[in-house]
């Protein structure tokens, strides 16, 4: 069974086609790529699969179970997580917290245990901190940890929102451009780093770039989406030298 | 202590000498310095204001005094010095000395294994006591300060939607008007013989029982009508809330003018005397300021600040983000109920005129003024701005203008409030640092 399965994905805005008939099948442990241009409608394809717009047609199953039309914090705690193109941390608030409230899908104490402590609320806190923490240092942050996350380097923060990803025990993570606004340097480093959360957690990952070595060095299979349809798929090598993705990338050749 | 040999001579050496005798003192014994300055005050106070030619005992260390006759000004600072300040720092150092001592025998181990509640509950205990003699002392100081708590509870309230939620909520006026009008008619329909309501339903002594259950009631139909504003504003952020909080807020005025029976404009009075102790009201803020403060603290209640900060993102990652609103925007409606319910028993006699707009802006000038996101900067915020209101209330009308500047100033100097974003430790209340300062205190005698 596959984790994922999306099937003929159509999504309007208003009178704009954003989405066309997308059909994905991710099975457990890949890494798959999506790309295309600006305004293909990559980041529409992610939010429709994590529930912040519900589609106009077509059907999304999660481990074979319907999510079409469920909110986020739903979803979320089915087991589907993302990180963000643009970081959309809690910038008020401590890493260490960015953390934790993440582990708000898994609280068991309630309002009575927020409100009186009671329902074992300390035990419980104790264990996210403890978890929080130890999924801090497992990511190479646990030192920042006390500091207010909108001081911190970019870098640090990026993993930070990755960190903030994991807490929620996600079985499948999606990243929106984890190499934005990165050096080539940098680069290498996340993709490394992408290997590793994905062999320590067990995940499974869909990621959107745009920078094709990232891709082409990830991806064992890739999908390529122009003006909302999916132009072209298969793997790196084939995709690269697809006519129709060099054509929708640089536009045809002028004779 | 490490006195350092080259400690300045003269008045900045003097300082300074002062200042690191009384730096590490534990917090018990300022609060003991507090008592036997309060102490002083009942015993010698009367005696020496009227030889200084202050009149009557001066309500709030004379200072609302210099504003009235500023001739007196050099009597006012006797006065403090000898009521005040000596048998606070007397106490205080006979106290540390003592303590320091005791830290050294043997024994004293059983101290440590106290829970920290017992150490909260201890030192709010002694918090208690010292305000109970200071306000023993004239009845506007009692009133004052029961007053002060109600603002405490109201300010915290807001505090959780404009700051943690991060959305601008001025209805607290319109909160309170509900709970005072709902806690009124449950304790006049109990307790009163009253035109409307008819004899009395339960003997009179079971009131100060039923006060409590009454509040809560009061608060919880506050909550209900919330519900009214709630429902409909959070489809959306935004300026929305501010608009329908406004509106509820003069619905809810003339509603209340309006209804015959409840006095309309004329207002409503006759409440049973179950507020007019100190206790009761230090009762209730302390409560509120404890269970507010276990919400904000657990990462159920943190959730709010992460809508605030960036809703989708919240939402993405398990936060219902609808649930926490409406949690933190009925938690606001209940207290501020319950905070009017207690005001209006403060007071016996409330009418709409009580809960307009001026009440909302005085609660939102406490709150910005302590500062967003902080328990204890909505304590201060409110204490501090009481105090400015009471001291300078011989001004009259130019209070009113003094006020405002005083607070666009400390929006300048700190535009987040004086607290915001950040807690002040306060020491008594916890347990490890005082078992820690006072093994630190063991060996320091010598």
């Amino acid at each position: 069974m596959p984790l994922l399965e999306i099937k003929n994905l159509t999504h309007f805005f208003g009178g704009l086609r954003a989405v066309h008939n997308f059909n994905i099948r991710i099975e457990p442990g890949e890494i798959r790529g999506l790309i295309g241009p600006n305004g293909a409608g990559k980041t529409t394809v992610f939010n429709l699969t994590t529930g912040v717009y519900k589609p106009t047609q077509g059907q999304i199953l999660f481990e074979g179970r319907d999510i079409t039309g469920k909110p986020p914090h739903e979803i979320g705690k089915l087991g589907i997580s993302r990180t963000y193109q643009n970081l959309r941390l809690w910038g008020n608030l401590t890493a260490l917290d960015n953390v934790k409230i993440a582990f708000y899908g898994r609280i068991r104490y309630g309002l009575l245990g927020a409100f009186f402590g009671l329902n074992g609320r300390h035990e419980e806190e104790r264990q996210i901190d403890r978890e929080a923490r130890e999924l801090m240092a497992l990511l190479g942050i646990e030192q920042y940890a006390d500091m207010v996350v909108s001081g911190l380097p970019y870098g640090i923060q990026r993993k930070v929102e990755m960190a903030r990803a994991l807490a929620t025990r996600p079985k499948l993570l999606l990243l929106d451009e984890p190499t934005a606004g990165m050096t080539p340097a940098e680069m290498e480093e996340t993709m490394e780093f992408v290997l590793y959360i994905r062999d320590t957690f067990n995940l499974t990952i869909w990621l959107i770039e745009h920078k094709m070595r990232f891709v082409m060095g990830l991806c064992r299979w890739i999908q390529v989406l122009n003006f909302g349809e999916i132009i072209a798929e298969g793997t790196p090598e084939e995709v690269q030298n697809n006519p129709e993705v060099i054509r929708a990338y640089l536009g045809t050749a002028v004779t | 202590m490490q006195r350092s040999s080259e400690t300045p001579s003269g008045l900045k050496g003097w300082f300074q000498r002062w200042r690191e005798a009384y730096r590490d003192v534990p917090i018990s014994a300022w609060l003991v310095g507090m008592l036997a300055a309060v102490l002083a005050e009942a015993l010698v106070g009367y005696d020496l204001a009227y030889l200084l030619g202050l009149g009557n005992l001066p309500s709030f260390f004379g200072l609302s005094l210099i504003f009235k006759r500023w001739q007196l000004i050099p009597n006012i600072l006797v006065f403090v010095v000898v009521v005040y300040v000596i048998p606070a720092l007397g106490a205080t150092y006979l106290v540390r000395k003592f303590m320091a001592r005791f830290g050294r025998m043997r024994g004293v181990a059983w101290l440590q294994r106290i829970p920290s509640w017992g150490y909260i509950l201890f030192n709010l205990a002694f918090v208690y006591v010292i305000l109970h003699f200071w306000a023993a002392a004239s009845d506007y100081r009692l009133l004052v300060l029961r007053l002060l708590g109600v603002n405490i509870i109201l300010t915290l309230s807001l505090n959780l939607v404009n700051g943690w939620m991060g959305e601008f909520s001025v209805s607290v006026a319109g909160f309170m008007a509900v709970g005072a009008y709902v806690a009124s008619i449950l304790m006049v329909w109990g307790f009163v013989d009253d035109d409307v309501f008819g004899a009395a339903v339960f003997p009179e002594a079971w009131a100060p029982f039923a006060f409590p259950v009454a509040l809560i009631i009061a608060g919880a139909v506050t909550a209900i009508t919330a519900l009214a504003v709630a429902i409909p504003s959070f489809r959306t952020r935004g300026d929305y809330l501010a608009i329908i909080t406004l509106a509820y807020m003069f619905i809810v005025k003339s509603a209340i003018e309006n209804i015959d029976f409840l006095g309309g404009a004329r207002g409503f009075m006759g409440q049973p005397n179950v507020a007019d102790s100190l206790l009761v009201v230090f009762i209730w803020t302390v409560l509120a300021v404890w269970i507010m403060h276990n919400y904000v603290t657990s990462t159920l209640g943190k959730a709010t600040s992460a809508v605030r900060d960036n809703e989708p993102a919240a939402e993405m990652m398990t936060v219902n983000t609808r649930k926490v609103k409406m949690v933190a925007f009925l938690t606001h409606a209940f207290w501020s109920g319950v905070a009017g319910g207690l005001y209006a028993h403060i007071v016996g006699y409330i009418n709409p005129g009580n809960f307009g707009l001026v009440k909302s802006a005085e609660i939102l000038g406490m709150l910005y003024l302590g500062g967003l996101n902080s328990v204890t900067g909505s304590i201060l915020g409110t204490v501090l701005f009481t105090m400015l209101s009471e001291i300078l209330r011989p001004l009259q009308l130019i209070k009113w203008m003094v006020i405002p500047v005083i607070l666009i100033l400390v929006m300048i100097k700190r535009p987040r409030g004086l607290l915001g974003f950040q807690e002040l430790r306060l020491p008594f209340l916890e347990r490890r640092a005082q078992a820690e300062e006072e093994v630190s205190h063991a060996p320091a005698g010598d």
